[in-house]
Protein backbone atom coordinates (compact mmCIF):
# COMPACT_ATOMS: atom_id res chain seq x y z
CA UNK A 1 0.00 0.00 0.00
CA UNK A 2 1.35 3.38 -1.21
CA UNK A 3 1.30 5.99 1.47
CA UNK A 4 2.57 10.20 0.96
CA UNK A 5 3.86 11.44 3.80
CA UNK A 6 4.51 15.03 2.53
CA UNK A 7 2.05 17.40 1.82
CA UNK A 8 2.83 19.75 -1.80
CA UNK A 9 5.06 22.65 -1.89
CA UNK A 10 6.61 21.16 1.17
CA UNK A 11 10.13 22.03 2.20
CA UNK A 12 12.23 19.10 2.61
CA UNK A 13 15.65 18.24 3.24
CA UNK A 14 18.44 15.98 2.26
CA UNK A 15 17.27 12.48 3.56
CA UNK A 16 13.84 13.18 4.48
CA UNK A 17 11.37 10.37 3.96
CA UNK A 18 8.57 11.40 0.86
CA UNK A 19 6.49 8.50 0.52
CA UNK A 20 6.64 4.71 0.87
CA UNK A 21 5.27 1.97 -1.97
CA UNK A 22 6.50 0.46 -4.59
CA UNK A 23 4.02 2.05 -7.46
CA UNK A 24 5.24 5.68 -7.29
CA UNK A 25 7.92 6.74 -9.28
CA UNK A 26 10.81 8.56 -7.91
CA UNK A 27 11.11 11.60 -9.86
CA UNK A 28 14.23 14.34 -10.22
CA UNK A 29 15.95 15.49 -6.41
CA UNK A 30 15.16 12.35 -4.97
CA UNK A 31 16.15 8.44 -4.62
CA UNK A 32 14.41 5.23 -3.83
CA UNK A 33 15.74 2.84 -0.66
CA UNK A 34 14.04 -0.10 -0.50
CA UNK A 35 10.11 0.76 -0.13
CA UNK A 36 10.63 4.49 0.57
CA UNK A 37 11.39 7.60 -1.31
CA UNK A 38 13.81 9.76 -0.03
CA UNK A 39 14.70 13.57 -1.13
CA UNK A 40 18.17 14.11 -1.80
CA UNK A 41 18.13 18.07 -2.48
CA UNK A 42 16.89 20.81 -0.31
CA UNK A 43 13.60 22.03 -2.10
CA UNK A 44 9.77 22.01 -2.38
CA UNK A 45 8.25 18.97 -2.93
CA UNK A 46 6.22 18.99 -6.53
CA UNK A 47 3.13 15.56 -6.34
CA UNK A 48 2.90 14.95 -10.33
CA UNK A 49 0.00 11.77 -10.09
CA UNK A 50 2.24 8.93 -9.88
CA UNK A 51 5.76 11.07 -9.56
CA UNK A 52 7.29 12.89 -6.66
CA UNK A 53 9.55 15.38 -7.45
CA UNK A 54 11.81 17.65 -5.00
CA UNK A 55 12.39 21.27 -6.77
CA UNK A 56 15.76 22.55 -5.75
CA UNK A 57 16.22 26.03 -4.20
CA UNK A 58 19.72 25.43 -5.59
CA UNK A 59 20.98 23.10 -7.74
CA UNK A 60 23.80 22.07 -9.96
CA UNK A 61 23.46 22.69 -13.73
CA UNK A 62 24.32 19.04 -15.25
CA UNK A 63 24.19 19.70 -19.38
CA UNK A 64 21.04 17.80 -21.03
CA UNK A 65 20.37 16.94 -24.76
CA UNK A 66 18.50 19.54 -26.42
CA UNK A 67 18.96 22.76 -23.70
CA UNK A 68 19.74 25.86 -25.39
CA UNK A 69 22.47 26.84 -23.70
CA UNK A 70 24.78 30.34 -23.43
CA UNK A 71 28.16 29.99 -23.53
CA UNK A 72 31.75 31.95 -23.89
CA UNK A 73 34.25 30.80 -26.29
CA UNK A 74 37.75 29.74 -24.30
CA UNK A 75 39.66 27.48 -26.96
CA UNK A 76 39.90 26.30 -30.08
CA UNK A 77 41.86 24.22 -32.01
CA UNK A 78 41.88 23.58 -36.29
CA UNK A 79 38.58 21.49 -36.23
CA UNK A 80 36.32 23.18 -33.12
CA UNK A 81 35.89 25.67 -30.65
CA UNK A 82 35.20 25.25 -26.65
CA UNK A 83 33.13 26.90 -25.06
CA UNK A 84 32.52 27.39 -21.19
CA UNK A 85 28.88 26.79 -20.50
CA UNK A 86 28.89 27.29 -17.06
CA UNK A 87 29.16 23.31 -16.04
CA UNK A 88 32.24 21.06 -15.11
CA UNK A 89 32.46 19.84 -18.96
CA UNK A 90 33.91 21.70 -21.42
CA UNK A 91 31.65 21.85 -24.89
CA UNK A 92 32.86 21.82 -28.72
CA UNK A 93 31.32 23.53 -31.28
CA UNK A 94 32.74 21.76 -34.55
CA UNK A 95 33.25 23.52 -37.33
CA UNK A 96 30.74 21.59 -39.22
CA UNK A 97 27.62 22.34 -36.72
CA UNK A 98 28.93 26.33 -36.67
CA UNK A 99 27.05 28.03 -39.05
CA UNK A 100 24.08 27.95 -41.27
CA UNK A 101 26.42 29.26 -44.08
CA UNK A 102 29.21 27.93 -45.42
CA UNK A 103 32.05 28.05 -43.62
CA UNK A 104 35.32 28.60 -46.04
CA UNK A 105 38.54 27.91 -43.84
CA UNK A 106 41.12 28.45 -46.66
CA UNK A 107 39.35 32.08 -47.43
CA UNK A 108 38.92 33.22 -43.61
CA UNK A 109 40.76 32.64 -40.52
CA UNK A 110 38.60 30.76 -37.81
CA UNK A 111 38.29 33.67 -35.62
CA UNK A 112 36.65 35.55 -38.38
CA UNK A 113 33.66 33.23 -36.91
CA UNK A 114 33.97 33.01 -33.22
CA UNK A 115 36.98 34.66 -31.40
CA UNK A 116 38.10 34.48 -27.92
CA UNK A 117 35.83 35.71 -25.83
CA UNK A 118 32.71 35.78 -27.90
CA UNK A 119 29.15 34.92 -26.35
CA UNK A 120 27.27 32.69 -28.49
CA UNK A 121 23.90 31.24 -27.93
CA UNK A 122 23.95 27.66 -28.85
CA UNK A 123 22.09 24.21 -28.63
CA UNK A 124 23.11 21.29 -27.33
CA UNK A 125 23.10 18.22 -29.59
CA UNK A 126 24.78 15.49 -28.53
CA UNK A 127 26.09 14.24 -25.14
CA UNK A 128 27.68 10.99 -24.08
CA UNK A 129 28.05 9.11 -21.34
CA UNK A 130 31.27 10.22 -20.11
CA UNK A 131 30.46 14.04 -20.40
CA UNK A 132 31.45 15.13 -24.39
CA UNK A 133 28.83 18.19 -24.85
CA UNK A 134 28.61 18.63 -28.39
CA UNK A 135 26.94 21.82 -29.52
CA UNK A 136 25.21 23.31 -32.74
CA UNK A 137 24.88 26.72 -33.96
CA UNK A 138 22.63 25.43 -36.82
CA UNK A 139 19.47 25.90 -35.42
CA UNK A 140 16.94 28.70 -35.66
CA UNK A 141 17.29 30.69 -32.43
CA UNK A 142 20.68 30.33 -32.55
CA UNK A 143 22.70 33.17 -32.96
CA UNK A 144 26.02 35.16 -31.44
CA UNK A 145 25.30 37.82 -28.77
CA UNK A 146 26.79 41.02 -29.67
CA UNK A 147 27.00 43.59 -26.97
CA UNK A 148 24.78 43.49 -23.81
CA UNK A 149 25.71 41.91 -20.21
CA UNK A 150 25.51 39.01 -18.85
CA UNK A 151 24.60 37.53 -15.54
CA UNK A 152 24.56 34.16 -13.72
CA UNK A 153 21.69 32.70 -12.08
CA UNK A 154 21.07 29.58 -10.10
CA UNK A 155 19.66 27.46 -13.06
CA UNK A 156 17.23 26.03 -10.45
CA UNK A 157 15.63 29.26 -10.87
CA UNK A 158 15.23 29.58 -14.78
CA UNK A 159 11.89 28.13 -15.06
CA UNK A 160 10.61 30.48 -12.32
CA UNK A 161 11.86 32.89 -14.26
CA UNK A 162 10.57 32.20 -17.62
CA UNK A 163 6.89 31.82 -15.99
CA UNK A 164 4.13 29.83 -17.08
CA UNK A 165 4.14 29.58 -21.28
CA UNK A 166 6.75 33.00 -20.64
CA UNK A 167 4.80 35.09 -18.76
CA UNK A 168 7.50 36.80 -16.71
CA UNK A 169 10.28 37.25 -19.33
CA UNK A 170 7.61 38.71 -21.57
CA UNK A 171 6.45 41.08 -19.38
CA UNK A 172 10.13 41.89 -18.20
CA UNK A 173 11.22 42.63 -21.60
CA UNK A 174 8.01 44.53 -22.47
CA UNK A 175 8.71 46.78 -19.34
CA UNK A 176 11.84 47.34 -19.53
CA UNK A 177 12.47 47.85 -23.58
CA UNK A 178 15.15 45.26 -23.34
CA UNK A 179 16.21 41.95 -25.43
CA UNK A 180 16.71 39.07 -22.74
CA UNK A 181 17.60 35.92 -23.98
CA UNK A 182 17.93 33.05 -20.90
CA UNK A 183 19.74 29.70 -21.35
CA UNK A 184 19.08 26.51 -19.76
CA UNK A 185 22.42 27.02 -17.76
CA UNK A 186 22.22 29.73 -15.79
CA UNK A 187 23.51 32.25 -18.15
CA UNK A 188 20.85 35.64 -19.06
CA UNK A 189 22.33 38.21 -21.81
CA UNK A 190 20.34 41.53 -21.37
CA UNK A 191 20.89 44.41 -24.23
CA UNK A 192 19.09 47.43 -24.36
CA UNK A 193 19.45 51.26 -22.48
CA UNK A 194 21.97 51.23 -19.68
CA UNK A 195 19.20 52.53 -17.64
CA UNK A 196 17.16 49.69 -18.46
CA UNK A 197 19.38 46.96 -18.88
CA UNK A 198 20.48 47.79 -14.96
CA UNK A 199 16.31 47.76 -14.10
CA UNK A 200 16.21 44.10 -16.43
CA UNK A 201 19.50 42.88 -14.14
CA UNK A 202 17.95 44.06 -10.47
CA UNK A 203 14.54 42.54 -11.50
CA UNK A 204 16.08 39.11 -12.51
CA UNK A 205 18.26 39.06 -9.60
CA UNK A 206 14.62 40.04 -7.21
CA UNK A 207 13.22 37.43 -8.94
CA UNK A 208 16.75 34.51 -8.36
CA UNK A 209 16.34 35.80 -5.15
CA UNK A 210 12.91 35.18 -3.90
CA UNK A 211 11.72 32.01 -6.22
CA UNK A 212 10.10 29.70 -4.02
CA UNK A 213 7.64 32.38 -2.10
CA UNK A 214 4.17 32.48 -3.73
CA UNK A 215 2.47 35.29 -5.62
CA UNK A 216 5.97 36.59 -7.19
CA UNK A 217 4.44 37.76 -10.76
CA UNK A 218 1.84 40.23 -9.20
CA UNK A 219 4.76 41.28 -7.03
CA UNK A 220 7.55 42.24 -10.04
CA UNK A 221 4.38 43.30 -12.04
CA UNK A 222 4.20 46.11 -9.50
CA UNK A 223 7.74 46.81 -9.15
CA UNK A 224 7.87 47.16 -12.84
CA UNK A 225 4.21 49.47 -13.18
CA UNK A 226 5.94 51.10 -9.91
CA UNK A 227 9.39 52.56 -12.03
CA UNK A 228 7.55 54.07 -14.76
CA UNK B 1 55.79 44.02 68.00
CA UNK B 2 58.35 41.27 66.78
CA UNK B 3 56.64 38.46 69.45
CA UNK B 4 53.92 39.86 67.98
CA UNK B 5 54.71 39.51 64.19
CA UNK B 6 56.34 36.03 65.27
CA UNK B 7 53.17 34.59 66.71
CA UNK B 8 51.31 35.91 63.58
CA UNK B 9 53.68 33.49 61.63
CA UNK B 10 53.20 31.01 64.00
CA UNK B 11 49.49 31.11 63.48
CA UNK B 12 49.72 31.17 59.77
CA UNK B 13 51.72 28.13 59.95
CA UNK B 14 49.75 26.38 62.45
CA UNK B 15 46.48 27.15 60.09
CA UNK B 16 47.75 26.08 56.34
CA UNK B 17 48.35 22.30 57.18
CA UNK B 18 45.18 22.02 58.30
CA UNK B 19 43.38 23.63 55.48
CA UNK B 20 45.46 20.99 53.26
CA UNK B 21 44.48 18.74 55.55
CA UNK B 22 40.47 19.29 54.45
CA UNK B 23 41.41 19.75 50.88
CA UNK B 24 42.17 16.24 51.11
CA UNK B 25 39.27 14.97 52.94
CA UNK B 26 37.27 17.06 50.54
CA UNK B 27 38.79 15.00 47.28
CA UNK B 28 38.83 11.78 48.93
CA UNK B 29 34.53 11.85 48.94
CA UNK B 30 34.35 12.59 45.56
CA UNK B 31 36.25 9.57 44.08
CA UNK B 32 35.43 9.50 40.54
CA UNK B 33 34.11 12.00 37.45
CA UNK B 34 30.59 12.53 39.45
CA UNK B 35 29.85 16.22 37.84
CA UNK B 36 30.66 17.72 34.35
CA UNK B 37 32.93 20.61 34.59
CA UNK B 38 30.49 22.64 32.74
CA UNK B 39 27.42 20.95 35.08
CA UNK B 40 26.06 19.11 31.75
CA UNK B 41 24.24 16.20 31.78
CA UNK B 42 25.70 13.01 30.69
CA UNK B 43 24.10 12.98 27.57
CA UNK B 44 23.52 16.62 27.13
CA UNK B 45 25.00 18.74 24.25
CA UNK B 46 26.58 21.90 24.54
CA UNK B 47 24.37 24.64 22.82
CA UNK B 48 24.99 24.43 19.18
CA UNK B 49 23.91 26.98 16.43
CA UNK B 50 23.98 26.83 12.99
CA UNK B 51 24.12 29.36 10.26
CA UNK B 52 23.69 28.50 6.57
CA UNK B 53 24.60 30.72 3.36
CA UNK B 54 27.64 32.73 5.26
CA UNK B 55 29.85 33.25 2.45
CA UNK B 56 28.83 35.11 -0.67
CA UNK B 57 31.61 33.67 -3.44
CA UNK B 58 31.07 30.24 -2.50
CA UNK B 59 28.48 27.98 -4.05
CA UNK B 60 27.27 26.46 -0.52
CA UNK B 61 28.67 27.51 2.83
CA UNK B 62 27.80 26.73 6.85
CA UNK B 63 28.95 27.94 9.97
CA UNK B 64 28.37 25.44 13.40
CA UNK B 65 29.01 26.85 16.71
CA UNK B 66 28.69 23.37 19.40
CA UNK B 67 29.89 25.27 22.31
CA UNK B 68 33.25 27.37 22.04
CA UNK B 69 33.96 25.64 18.67
CA UNK B 70 33.32 26.93 15.73
CA UNK B 71 33.64 25.47 12.22
CA UNK B 72 32.91 27.60 8.79
CA UNK B 73 33.13 25.31 5.25
CA UNK B 74 32.69 26.45 2.00
CA UNK B 75 31.64 24.49 -1.15
CA UNK B 76 33.02 25.68 -4.41
CA UNK B 77 31.56 23.14 -6.96
CA UNK B 78 31.26 20.78 -9.12
CA UNK B 79 34.18 22.29 -11.32
CA UNK B 80 36.57 21.16 -14.18
CA UNK B 81 39.55 18.89 -12.28
CA UNK B 82 42.40 20.31 -11.60
CA UNK B 83 44.76 18.61 -11.80
CA UNK B 84 43.63 17.14 -14.73
CA UNK B 85 45.06 13.20 -14.43
CA UNK B 86 43.35 13.26 -11.16
CA UNK B 87 40.16 13.00 -12.76
CA UNK B 88 37.61 9.94 -12.59
CA UNK B 89 35.36 9.00 -15.10
CA UNK B 90 32.77 7.24 -13.56
CA UNK B 91 32.64 9.55 -9.78
CA UNK B 92 32.65 12.87 -8.20
CA UNK B 93 36.39 13.91 -6.74
CA UNK B 94 35.93 15.41 -3.28
CA UNK B 95 38.63 17.69 -1.91
CA UNK B 96 38.78 18.41 1.83
CA UNK B 97 41.22 20.98 3.35
CA UNK B 98 40.98 21.67 7.00
CA UNK B 99 42.70 24.84 9.04
CA UNK B 100 43.16 25.06 12.38
CA UNK B 101 43.58 29.16 12.60
CA UNK B 102 46.88 30.16 14.74
CA UNK B 103 44.69 32.05 16.94
CA UNK B 104 42.13 29.30 17.17
CA UNK B 105 43.79 27.37 20.47
CA UNK B 106 45.38 29.19 23.45
CA UNK B 107 49.02 28.32 22.33
CA UNK B 108 49.36 29.71 18.76
CA UNK B 109 49.14 26.82 16.34
CA UNK B 110 51.58 26.90 13.67
CA UNK B 111 49.27 28.06 10.18
CA UNK B 112 49.70 25.90 7.59
CA UNK B 113 48.92 22.61 6.65
CA UNK B 114 50.46 20.07 8.99
CA UNK B 115 50.08 16.20 8.97
CA UNK B 116 47.33 16.79 12.01
CA UNK B 117 45.17 19.07 9.29
CA UNK B 118 45.73 16.86 6.06
CA UNK B 119 44.36 13.37 8.22
CA UNK B 120 40.87 15.38 9.40
CA UNK B 121 41.27 16.86 5.54
CA UNK B 122 40.98 12.83 4.80
CA UNK B 123 39.02 11.97 7.67
CA UNK B 124 36.18 14.51 7.01
CA UNK B 125 35.86 14.02 3.31
CA UNK B 126 35.06 10.15 3.97
CA UNK B 127 32.82 10.81 6.27
CA UNK B 128 30.60 13.24 3.99
CA UNK B 129 32.01 11.18 1.10
CA UNK B 130 29.03 8.15 1.88
CA UNK B 131 26.37 10.65 1.70
CA UNK B 132 26.95 12.43 -1.76
CA UNK B 133 26.06 10.49 -5.01
CA UNK B 134 29.07 10.68 -6.36
CA UNK B 135 28.28 8.57 -9.71
CA UNK B 136 25.72 11.88 -10.63
CA UNK B 137 28.88 13.90 -11.25
CA UNK B 138 31.35 12.08 -13.30
CA UNK B 139 34.67 13.73 -14.01
CA UNK B 140 34.32 16.47 -11.84
CA UNK B 141 34.98 17.73 -8.40
CA UNK B 142 33.92 19.74 -5.52
CA UNK B 143 36.69 21.65 -3.13
CA UNK B 144 35.17 21.71 0.53
CA UNK B 145 37.23 24.31 2.91
CA UNK B 146 36.80 24.22 6.43
CA UNK B 147 38.83 26.71 8.60
CA UNK B 148 38.38 26.50 12.69
CA UNK B 149 38.51 30.01 14.01
CA UNK B 150 38.22 28.67 17.53
CA UNK B 151 38.63 25.09 18.75
CA UNK B 152 37.32 23.67 21.97
CA UNK B 153 37.36 19.98 21.22
CA UNK B 154 35.48 18.48 18.93
CA UNK B 155 36.42 20.23 16.32
CA UNK B 156 36.35 17.60 13.35
CA UNK B 157 32.59 17.01 14.46
CA UNK B 158 31.67 20.19 14.31
CA UNK B 159 33.42 20.84 10.55
CA UNK B 160 31.62 17.11 9.49
CA UNK B 161 28.42 19.33 10.44
CA UNK B 162 29.56 22.21 8.71
CA UNK B 163 30.52 20.84 5.65
CA UNK B 164 27.74 18.45 5.19
CA UNK B 165 25.22 21.54 5.43
CA UNK B 166 27.25 23.24 2.90
CA UNK B 167 26.79 20.34 0.33
CA UNK B 168 23.27 20.36 0.91
CA UNK B 169 23.46 24.47 0.72
CA UNK B 170 25.33 24.37 -2.77
CA UNK B 171 22.30 22.02 -4.13
CA UNK B 172 24.79 18.92 -4.58
CA UNK B 173 22.55 15.49 -4.20
CA UNK B 174 22.79 13.99 -1.16
CA UNK B 175 21.56 10.58 0.25
CA UNK B 176 21.39 12.26 3.81
CA UNK B 177 22.64 15.29 6.54
CA UNK B 178 25.70 14.14 8.48
CA UNK B 179 25.40 14.98 11.96
CA UNK B 180 28.91 13.94 14.12
CA UNK B 181 29.18 14.18 17.87
CA UNK B 182 32.72 13.75 20.00
CA UNK B 183 31.68 11.27 22.86
CA UNK B 184 34.23 10.72 25.72
CA UNK B 185 34.85 8.38 28.51
CA UNK B 186 35.83 10.27 31.43
CA UNK B 187 37.36 8.19 34.11
CA UNK B 188 35.01 5.84 33.69
CA UNK B 189 31.35 7.39 32.71
CA UNK B 190 30.58 8.33 29.41
CA UNK B 191 30.28 11.73 28.26
CA UNK B 192 28.60 13.04 25.04
CA UNK B 193 30.51 16.13 23.03
CA UNK B 194 33.29 16.57 25.64
CA UNK B 195 35.22 19.99 26.13
CA UNK B 196 39.20 20.69 25.69
CA UNK B 197 38.68 20.58 30.13
CA UNK B 198 37.52 17.44 29.83
CA UNK B 199 39.97 15.71 27.45
CA UNK B 200 42.74 16.37 29.65
CA UNK B 201 40.99 14.82 32.57
CA UNK B 202 44.04 12.68 33.84
CA UNK B 203 43.12 11.41 37.46
CA UNK B 204 41.06 7.67 37.50
CA UNK B 205 40.99 6.61 34.29
CA UNK B 206 42.14 9.40 32.14
CA UNK B 207 40.07 10.40 28.98
CA UNK B 208 39.38 8.76 26.18
CA UNK B 209 37.83 10.20 22.71
CA UNK B 210 35.84 8.86 20.02
CA UNK B 211 33.98 11.29 17.40
CA UNK B 212 31.00 9.67 15.70
CA UNK B 213 29.77 10.79 12.62
CA UNK B 214 26.20 9.10 11.79
CA UNK B 215 23.60 9.39 8.76
CA UNK B 216 20.63 8.61 10.00
CA UNK B 217 18.98 8.22 6.22
CA UNK B 218 21.04 5.40 5.84
CA UNK B 219 21.58 3.94 9.46
CA UNK B 220 24.91 3.81 9.08
CA UNK B 221 28.56 4.99 10.84
CA UNK B 222 30.89 7.45 8.15
CA UNK B 223 33.57 8.20 11.19
CA UNK B 224 34.82 6.04 14.07
CA UNK B 225 38.24 7.07 15.53
CA UNK B 226 39.38 6.36 19.42
CA UNK B 227 41.94 8.12 21.02
CA UNK B 228 42.73 6.60 24.84
CA UNK B 229 41.45 3.35 26.30
CA UNK B 230 38.20 1.62 26.41
CA UNK B 231 36.70 -1.97 26.80
CA UNK B 232 34.31 -3.72 24.12
CA UNK B 233 31.35 -2.68 26.47
CA UNK B 234 32.05 0.76 26.47
CA UNK B 235 32.82 1.30 23.02
CA UNK B 236 29.36 -0.29 22.49
CA UNK B 237 27.80 2.04 24.96
CA UNK B 238 29.96 5.23 23.52
CA UNK B 239 28.53 4.48 20.20
CA UNK B 240 25.07 4.40 21.03
CA UNK B 241 25.29 7.42 23.43
CA UNK B 242 26.70 8.91 20.20
CA UNK B 243 24.26 7.80 17.60
CA UNK B 244 20.91 9.57 19.88
CA UNK B 245 23.11 12.43 20.54
CA UNK B 246 23.63 12.61 16.17
CA UNK B 247 19.62 12.18 15.88
CA UNK B 248 19.49 15.52 18.21
CA UNK B 249 22.10 17.46 16.16
CA UNK B 250 19.84 16.14 12.63
CA UNK B 251 16.67 17.93 13.76
CA UNK B 252 18.73 20.67 14.53
CA UNK B 253 20.52 20.67 11.06
CA UNK B 254 16.79 20.21 9.14
CA UNK B 255 15.56 23.43 11.21
CA UNK B 256 18.42 25.54 10.24
CA UNK B 257 17.43 24.78 6.41
CA UNK B 258 14.22 25.56 6.96
CA UNK B 259 15.17 28.70 8.76
CA UNK B 260 17.05 30.17 6.11
CA UNK B 261 14.47 29.53 3.04
CA UNK B 262 11.34 31.23 5.80
CA UNK B 263 13.10 34.31 6.75
CA UNK B 264 12.95 35.73 2.92
CA UNK B 265 8.90 34.07 2.85
CA UNK B 266 7.63 36.80 5.99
Amino acid sequence: MSKIIVKEREHVTPGEVLAEGMDLIPSEGTYRNGEQIISSIVGLVNLKNNAIQVNGFKSVYMPRRGDYVIGTVTDMNFSSWFIDVNCPYDASLPVREASREFIDLEKNDMTYYYTYGDVIFAKIIGLTKSKIVTLTMKEQETKKLNGGIIMKINSSKIPRLIGTKGSMISMIKDKTKTQIIIGQNGIVWIKGEPVDTLKAKNIIEKISNESHTSGLTEKIEKMLNKGE
Amino acid sequence: MVTKKKAQIKKTVKKEPKKENKKVAVKKQTHGYEKRFDKRGFDELRPISMDIGVLDNADGSARVQVGDTVAIAGVFGPQKVRPKHMEDTEKLIIKCYYDLMSFSVTDRARPGPSRRSIELGLVIKNAVEKAIFVEEYPKSMIQLFIEIPQADAGSRCAAVIASSLALADAGIMMRGLVPAVAVGKIDDKICVDITKHEEDYHEGGGATDIPIAYIPALDEITLLQLDGKVTKNELMQAINAGTKACKKIHEMMKQAIKKKYEVIEK
